[in-house]
Protein backbone atom coordinates (compact mmCIF):
# COMPACT_ATOMS: atom_id res chain seq x y z
CA UNK A 1 0.00 0.00 0.00
CA UNK A 2 2.78 2.25 0.82
CA UNK A 3 4.27 2.48 -2.41
CA UNK A 4 0.92 3.42 -4.06
CA UNK A 5 0.33 6.10 -1.98
CA UNK A 6 2.78 8.56 -3.72
CA UNK A 7 0.82 8.25 -6.88
CA UNK A 8 -2.51 8.16 -5.29
CA UNK A 9 -1.90 11.41 -3.71
CA UNK A 10 -1.09 13.22 -6.97
CA UNK A 11 -3.54 12.19 -8.51
CA UNK A 12 -6.54 13.32 -6.09
CA UNK A 13 -4.26 17.10 -5.85
CA UNK A 14 -4.95 17.22 -9.25
CA UNK A 15 -9.11 16.29 -8.47
CA UNK A 16 -8.84 12.76 -10.18
CA UNK A 17 -11.15 10.03 -8.83
CA UNK A 18 -9.32 6.43 -7.68
CA UNK A 19 -10.25 3.42 -7.31
CA UNK A 20 -8.49 0.97 -4.99
CA UNK A 21 -8.28 -2.57 -5.80
CA UNK A 22 -6.84 -4.71 -2.31
CA UNK A 23 -6.69 -8.63 -2.75
CA UNK A 24 -8.40 -9.92 0.53
CA UNK A 25 -7.79 -13.09 -0.39
CA UNK A 26 -6.17 -16.14 -2.05
CA UNK A 27 -6.55 -19.60 -2.92
CA UNK A 28 -4.05 -22.39 -3.90
CA UNK A 29 -0.91 -20.69 -4.94
CA UNK A 30 -1.45 -17.02 -5.55
CA UNK A 31 1.86 -14.24 -6.08
CA UNK A 32 0.92 -11.77 -3.77
CA UNK A 33 -1.29 -11.84 -0.57
CA UNK A 34 -4.09 -10.08 1.22
CA UNK A 35 -3.04 -6.46 1.76
CA UNK A 36 -1.80 -6.14 -1.99
CA UNK A 37 -3.12 -3.14 -3.54
CA UNK A 38 -3.30 -1.31 -6.78
CA UNK A 39 -4.63 1.90 -7.90
CA UNK A 40 -6.56 3.05 -11.16
CA UNK A 41 -7.03 6.71 -11.45
CA UNK A 42 -9.71 7.82 -13.81
CA UNK A 43 -7.73 8.99 -16.48
CA UNK A 44 -6.29 5.14 -16.32
CA UNK A 45 -3.20 4.96 -14.73
CA UNK A 46 -2.16 2.62 -12.44
CA UNK A 47 0.28 2.00 -9.38
CA UNK A 48 0.82 -1.22 -7.84
CA UNK A 49 -0.05 -4.65 -8.90
CA UNK A 50 -2.39 -7.46 -7.22
CA UNK A 51 -0.66 -10.78 -9.40
CA UNK A 52 2.27 -11.19 -10.93
CA UNK A 53 0.92 -9.33 -13.65
CA UNK A 54 -1.77 -11.63 -15.04
CA UNK A 55 -4.77 -10.08 -14.05
CA UNK A 56 -3.73 -6.69 -14.27
CA UNK A 57 -5.56 -5.58 -17.18
CA UNK A 58 -8.69 -6.91 -16.23
CA UNK A 59 -8.35 -5.15 -12.80
CA UNK A 60 -8.59 -1.91 -14.69
CA UNK A 61 -11.33 -2.40 -16.52
CA UNK A 62 -13.29 -3.31 -13.88
CA UNK A 63 -11.55 -0.42 -11.89
CA UNK A 64 -13.01 2.15 -13.87
CA UNK A 65 -16.07 0.34 -14.24
CA UNK A 66 -16.92 1.09 -10.63
CA UNK A 67 -15.10 4.77 -10.91
CA UNK A 68 -18.34 5.66 -13.41
CA UNK A 69 -20.78 3.52 -11.48
CA UNK A 70 -19.57 4.33 -8.14
CA UNK A 71 -20.64 0.60 -7.43
CA UNK A 72 -17.85 -1.02 -5.10
CA UNK A 73 -17.59 -5.10 -5.33
CA UNK A 74 -16.02 -8.06 -4.73
CA UNK A 75 -14.26 -9.61 -7.90
CA UNK A 76 -12.88 -13.49 -8.09
CA UNK A 77 -10.02 -14.10 -11.04
CA UNK A 78 -9.07 -17.69 -11.32
CA UNK A 79 -9.23 -21.52 -12.91
CA UNK A 80 -12.75 -21.85 -10.75
CA UNK A 81 -14.02 -18.62 -13.04
CA UNK A 82 -15.87 -18.98 -15.88
CA UNK A 83 -13.81 -16.69 -17.71
CA UNK A 84 -10.55 -18.68 -16.52
CA UNK A 85 -9.13 -18.62 -19.81
CA UNK A 86 -9.22 -14.95 -20.37
CA UNK A 87 -7.90 -13.90 -16.97
CA UNK A 88 -6.33 -16.45 -15.51
CA UNK A 89 -4.14 -16.76 -13.13
CA UNK A 90 -0.40 -18.59 -14.22
CA UNK A 91 0.22 -19.90 -11.42
CA UNK A 92 -2.99 -21.77 -10.72
CA UNK A 93 -4.63 -20.17 -7.81
CA UNK A 94 -7.65 -18.09 -7.49
CA UNK A 95 -7.93 -14.63 -6.02
CA UNK A 96 -10.33 -12.54 -4.05
CA UNK A 97 -10.28 -8.94 -4.91
CA UNK A 98 -11.92 -6.12 -3.55
CA UNK A 99 -12.40 -3.20 -5.84
CA UNK A 100 -14.09 0.64 -4.99
CA UNK A 101 -13.69 4.59 -5.53
CA UNK A 102 -11.35 5.71 -2.90
CA UNK A 103 -14.25 8.34 -1.74
CA UNK A 104 -13.26 7.49 2.24
CA UNK B 1 -12.16 18.84 9.60
CA UNK B 2 -10.95 15.89 10.95
CA UNK B 3 -8.61 13.73 8.66
CA UNK B 4 -10.92 11.09 6.15
CA UNK B 5 -10.12 7.23 7.58
CA UNK B 6 -8.26 7.09 4.35
CA UNK B 7 -5.63 10.49 5.37
CA UNK B 8 -5.66 8.51 8.65
CA UNK B 9 -4.36 5.41 7.02
CA UNK B 10 -1.79 7.13 4.70
CA UNK B 11 -0.85 8.90 8.15
CA UNK B 12 0.07 6.19 9.89
CA UNK B 13 1.94 3.95 7.05
CA UNK B 14 3.71 6.86 6.68
CA UNK B 15 5.17 7.69 9.68
CA UNK B 16 5.61 3.45 10.34
CA UNK B 17 3.01 2.99 13.22
CA UNK B 18 0.84 -0.18 13.31
CA UNK B 19 -2.64 0.34 12.05
CA UNK B 20 -5.40 -1.57 10.80
CA UNK B 21 -8.71 -1.22 8.66
CA UNK B 22 -11.81 -3.17 8.94
CA UNK B 23 -13.99 -3.00 5.34
CA UNK B 24 -17.13 -4.78 5.20
CA UNK B 25 -16.28 -6.51 1.57
CA UNK B 26 -20.09 -8.70 1.92
CA UNK B 27 -23.29 -7.82 3.68
CA UNK B 28 -25.27 -4.47 4.49
CA UNK B 29 -23.12 -0.81 4.13
CA UNK B 30 -20.77 -2.72 1.49
CA UNK B 31 -17.38 -0.47 1.66
CA UNK B 32 -18.37 0.85 5.59
CA UNK B 33 -15.03 1.55 7.48
CA UNK B 34 -13.34 0.84 10.82
CA UNK B 35 -9.72 1.70 11.72
CA UNK B 36 -7.90 1.22 14.77
CA UNK B 37 -3.50 1.91 15.44
CA UNK B 38 -1.13 2.90 17.72
CA UNK B 39 -2.29 6.44 18.64
CA UNK B 40 -5.55 6.03 16.65
CA UNK B 41 -8.67 5.88 18.90
CA UNK B 42 -10.98 3.81 16.91
CA UNK B 43 -13.21 5.58 14.24
CA UNK B 44 -15.49 5.19 11.82
CA UNK B 45 -18.44 2.90 12.09
CA UNK B 46 -19.76 -0.29 10.35
CA UNK B 47 -23.39 0.84 10.87
CA UNK B 48 -23.89 -0.95 13.85
CA UNK B 49 -22.84 -0.82 17.58
CA UNK B 50 -22.34 -3.84 18.51
CA UNK B 51 -20.89 -4.98 15.21
CA UNK B 52 -18.22 -2.28 15.54
CA UNK B 53 -17.28 -3.02 19.38
CA UNK B 54 -16.67 -6.80 18.32
CA UNK B 55 -14.49 -5.53 14.92
CA UNK B 56 -12.24 -3.27 16.83
CA UNK B 57 -11.43 -6.06 19.03
CA UNK B 58 -10.80 -8.32 16.86
CA UNK B 59 -8.84 -5.18 14.80
CA UNK B 60 -6.44 -4.87 17.50
CA UNK B 61 -5.89 -8.82 17.56
CA UNK B 62 -4.93 -9.21 14.16
CA UNK B 63 -3.08 -6.18 14.28
CA UNK B 64 -1.24 -7.25 17.04
CA UNK B 65 -0.13 -10.56 14.87
CA UNK B 66 0.67 -8.11 11.88
CA UNK B 67 -2.38 -10.13 9.98
CA UNK B 68 -4.47 -9.51 7.30
CA UNK B 69 -7.74 -11.51 6.04
CA UNK B 70 -11.36 -11.80 6.21
CA UNK B 71 -13.74 -12.72 9.25
CA UNK B 72 -17.14 -13.14 9.10
CA UNK B 73 -20.10 -12.44 11.51
CA UNK B 74 -23.17 -11.97 11.93
CA UNK B 75 -25.28 -8.32 11.46
CA UNK B 76 -24.38 -7.22 15.35
CA UNK B 77 -21.06 -9.11 15.32
CA UNK B 78 -22.59 -12.87 15.99
CA UNK B 79 -19.70 -15.51 15.62
CA UNK B 80 -20.44 -18.30 13.91
CA UNK B 81 -22.45 -16.13 11.29
CA UNK B 82 -21.78 -14.86 7.99
CA UNK B 83 -24.05 -12.21 7.48
CA UNK B 84 -21.46 -9.92 7.01
CA UNK B 85 -17.43 -10.62 5.62
CA UNK B 86 -14.69 -8.12 7.07
CA UNK B 87 -11.63 -7.47 5.43
CA UNK B 88 -9.14 -6.48 7.81
CA UNK B 89 -5.80 -5.32 6.56
CA UNK B 90 -2.78 -4.70 8.96
CA UNK B 91 -0.07 -2.54 8.28
CA UNK B 92 2.82 -3.57 10.94
CA UNK B 93 5.96 -1.63 10.86
CA UNK B 94 8.90 -3.44 9.62
CA UNK B 95 10.81 -5.58 11.96
CA UNK B 96 13.87 -4.55 13.99
CA UNK B 97 17.26 -6.12 13.59
CA UNK B 98 20.21 -5.26 16.10
CA UNK B 99 23.66 -6.59 15.17
CA UNK B 100 26.19 -5.98 17.81
CA UNK B 101 29.88 -5.51 16.87
CA UNK B 102 30.87 -3.24 13.93
CA UNK B 103 33.17 -6.03 12.57
CA UNK B 104 33.91 -7.60 9.19
CA UNK B 105 30.94 -9.56 8.91
CA UNK B 106 28.50 -6.59 9.82
CA UNK B 107 28.39 -4.59 6.56
CA UNK B 108 26.96 -7.69 4.48
CA UNK B 109 24.47 -8.61 7.14
CA UNK B 110 23.55 -5.05 7.25
CA UNK B 111 23.09 -5.47 3.30
CA UNK B 112 21.26 -8.71 3.83
CA UNK B 113 18.76 -7.55 6.66
CA UNK B 114 17.99 -4.18 4.56
CA UNK B 115 16.83 -6.82 1.35
CA UNK B 116 14.52 -8.37 3.55
CA UNK B 117 12.90 -5.75 4.91
CA UNK B 118 14.80 -5.02 8.50
CA UNK B 119 15.62 -1.59 9.57
CA UNK B 120 18.70 -2.44 10.82
CA UNK B 121 20.18 -0.70 13.69
CA UNK B 122 24.79 -1.54 14.23
CA UNK B 123 25.75 -1.05 17.97
CA UNK B 124 29.39 -1.17 19.22
CA UNK B 125 31.00 0.31 22.08
CA UNK B 126 34.20 1.29 19.93
CA UNK B 127 33.83 4.80 18.52
CA UNK B 128 36.15 4.57 15.89
CA UNK B 129 34.67 1.48 14.48
CA UNK B 130 30.97 2.24 14.68
CA UNK B 131 30.00 5.00 12.18
CA UNK B 132 27.65 5.54 9.61
CA UNK B 133 30.49 5.57 6.88
CA UNK B 134 31.40 2.02 7.51
CA UNK B 135 27.82 1.13 7.37
CA UNK B 136 25.90 3.49 5.06
CA UNK B 137 22.72 0.80 4.68
CA UNK B 138 21.89 0.85 8.43
CA UNK B 139 19.08 3.02 9.92
CA UNK B 140 20.78 3.69 12.76
CA UNK B 141 24.42 3.59 14.24
CA UNK B 142 24.68 3.70 17.84
CA UNK B 143 27.66 3.86 20.16
CA UNK B 144 27.27 2.27 22.83
CA UNK B 145 27.69 -1.07 24.68
CA UNK B 146 25.28 -4.00 23.88
CA UNK B 147 23.54 -4.81 26.88
CA UNK B 148 23.23 -0.87 27.71
CA UNK B 149 21.70 -0.35 24.29
CA UNK B 150 19.54 -3.31 24.89
CA UNK B 151 18.12 -2.16 28.22
CA UNK B 152 16.85 1.24 26.28
CA UNK B 153 15.48 -0.13 23.71
CA UNK B 154 14.78 -4.25 24.46
CA UNK B 155 10.80 -3.65 25.76
CA UNK B 156 10.40 -2.65 21.95
CA UNK B 157 11.59 -6.24 20.36
CA UNK B 158 9.33 -8.69 19.39
CA UNK B 159 8.73 -12.51 17.92
CA UNK B 160 9.80 -10.73 14.08
CA UNK B 161 12.68 -9.22 15.32
CA UNK B 162 16.18 -10.24 15.71
CA UNK B 163 19.74 -9.71 17.63
CA UNK B 164 22.62 -10.84 16.37
CA UNK B 165 26.19 -10.60 18.26
CA UNK B 166 28.84 -10.57 15.99
CA UNK B 167 31.68 -8.58 18.59
CA UNK B 168 32.66 -12.57 19.51
CA UNK B 169 34.20 -10.71 22.40
CA UNK B 170 33.03 -12.08 25.84
CA UNK B 171 33.08 -8.96 28.09
CA UNK B 172 30.61 -7.31 25.58
CA UNK B 173 28.63 -10.52 24.55
CA UNK B 174 27.96 -12.31 27.79
CA UNK B 175 26.59 -8.70 28.91
CA UNK B 176 24.83 -8.50 25.62
CA UNK B 177 23.57 -12.11 25.33
CA UNK B 178 21.91 -12.06 28.85
CA UNK B 179 19.79 -8.72 28.27
CA UNK B 180 18.63 -10.08 25.02
CA UNK B 181 17.59 -12.64 26.61
CA UNK B 182 15.76 -10.51 29.67
CA UNK B 183 13.64 -9.40 25.80
CA UNK B 184 10.51 -11.17 23.76
CA UNK B 185 12.96 -10.94 20.73
CA UNK B 186 12.09 -13.90 18.46
CA UNK B 187 15.88 -14.66 17.50
CA UNK B 188 19.08 -14.18 19.13
CA UNK B 189 22.02 -15.65 17.42
CA UNK B 190 25.99 -15.18 18.49
CA UNK B 191 28.90 -15.59 16.20
CA UNK B 192 31.93 -17.54 16.93
CA UNK B 193 34.13 -20.78 16.78
CA UNK B 194 32.98 -23.58 18.00
CA UNK B 195 35.71 -23.06 21.30
CA UNK B 196 34.09 -19.47 21.42
CA UNK B 197 30.62 -20.49 21.60
CA UNK B 198 31.70 -22.92 24.46
CA UNK B 199 34.00 -20.56 26.63
CA UNK B 200 30.86 -18.16 26.45
CA UNK B 201 28.72 -20.60 27.42
CA UNK B 202 31.00 -20.91 30.79
CA UNK B 203 30.94 -17.66 31.34
CA UNK B 204 27.49 -17.05 30.57
CA UNK B 205 26.36 -19.99 33.41
CA UNK B 206 29.25 -18.02 35.91
CA UNK B 207 27.51 -15.16 34.90
CA UNK B 208 23.95 -16.57 36.48
CA UNK B 209 22.53 -16.99 33.01
CA UNK B 210 19.10 -18.78 33.13
CA UNK B 211 21.20 -21.71 31.33
CA UNK B 212 17.91 -23.41 30.35
CA UNK B 213 16.99 -20.19 28.23
CA UNK B 214 19.86 -20.04 26.76
CA UNK B 215 19.85 -23.25 25.39
CA UNK B 216 16.06 -23.27 24.19
CA UNK B 217 16.88 -19.40 22.17
CA UNK B 218 20.30 -18.75 21.79
CA UNK B 219 21.57 -20.03 18.30
CA UNK B 220 25.49 -20.18 18.60
CA UNK B 221 27.56 -20.94 16.26
CA UNK B 222 25.39 -18.62 14.46
CA UNK B 223 23.54 -19.40 11.06
CA UNK B 224 22.73 -22.34 9.04
CA UNK B 225 24.98 -24.77 7.89
CA UNK B 226 25.49 -24.12 4.51
CA UNK B 227 29.16 -23.74 3.91
CA UNK B 228 29.79 -20.53 3.05
CA UNK B 229 32.88 -18.34 3.89
CA UNK B 230 32.89 -14.84 2.69
CA UNK B 231 30.60 -11.95 5.08
CA UNK B 232 28.26 -11.67 2.03
CA UNK B 233 27.54 -15.91 2.87
CA UNK B 234 27.70 -16.18 6.42
CA UNK B 235 25.19 -13.24 6.29
CA UNK B 236 23.08 -15.63 4.46
CA UNK B 237 23.41 -18.09 6.49
CA UNK B 238 22.23 -15.92 9.12
CA UNK B 239 19.56 -14.52 7.82
CA UNK B 240 18.51 -17.98 6.17
CA UNK B 241 18.49 -19.05 10.44
CA UNK B 242 16.35 -16.15 11.50
CA UNK B 243 13.33 -17.42 8.75
CA UNK B 244 13.85 -20.66 9.92
CA UNK B 245 13.36 -19.98 13.43
CA UNK B 246 10.50 -17.65 12.79
CA UNK B 247 9.23 -20.29 10.32
CA UNK B 248 9.56 -23.29 12.41
CA UNK B 249 11.18 -25.63 10.08
CA UNK B 250 13.88 -27.93 10.62
CA UNK B 251 17.32 -26.84 9.06
CA UNK B 252 20.59 -27.78 10.21
CA UNK B 253 21.43 -25.26 12.00
CA UNK B 254 25.43 -24.61 13.05
CA UNK B 255 24.55 -24.98 16.87
CA UNK B 256 22.98 -28.42 16.37
CA UNK B 257 25.44 -30.02 14.17
CA UNK B 258 29.44 -30.87 15.95
CA UNK B 259 31.52 -30.71 12.92
CA UNK B 260 33.40 -27.89 11.27
CA UNK B 261 32.07 -24.66 10.96
CA UNK B 262 33.55 -24.10 6.63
Amino acid sequence: MKEIMDDIDRWRRFGHKVALARVVDIEGSGPRLPGASMAVAETGEVAGSVSGGCVEGAVVSEALDILSTGERRLVTFGYSDDEAFAVGLTCGGTIHLFIEPLDW
Amino acid sequence: MPDSIYELWRKAVNDHRPVALATIIEGENLGAKLIVGDGIDSQGTLGDLDLDRVVVRDTIGELAGGRSGIRHYGPHGEAREDAVSIFIESFAPPPHMLIFGAVDFTGALVKIAKVMGYRVTVCDAREVFATKRRFPNADEVVVDWPHRHLEKVGDRLGQRDAVCVLTHDHKFDVPAIQAALATDVGYLGAMGSRRTCEERLERLAQAGADMEQVSARLHAPIGLDLGGRTPEETAIAICAEVIATRTGRVSSSLSDTTGSIH
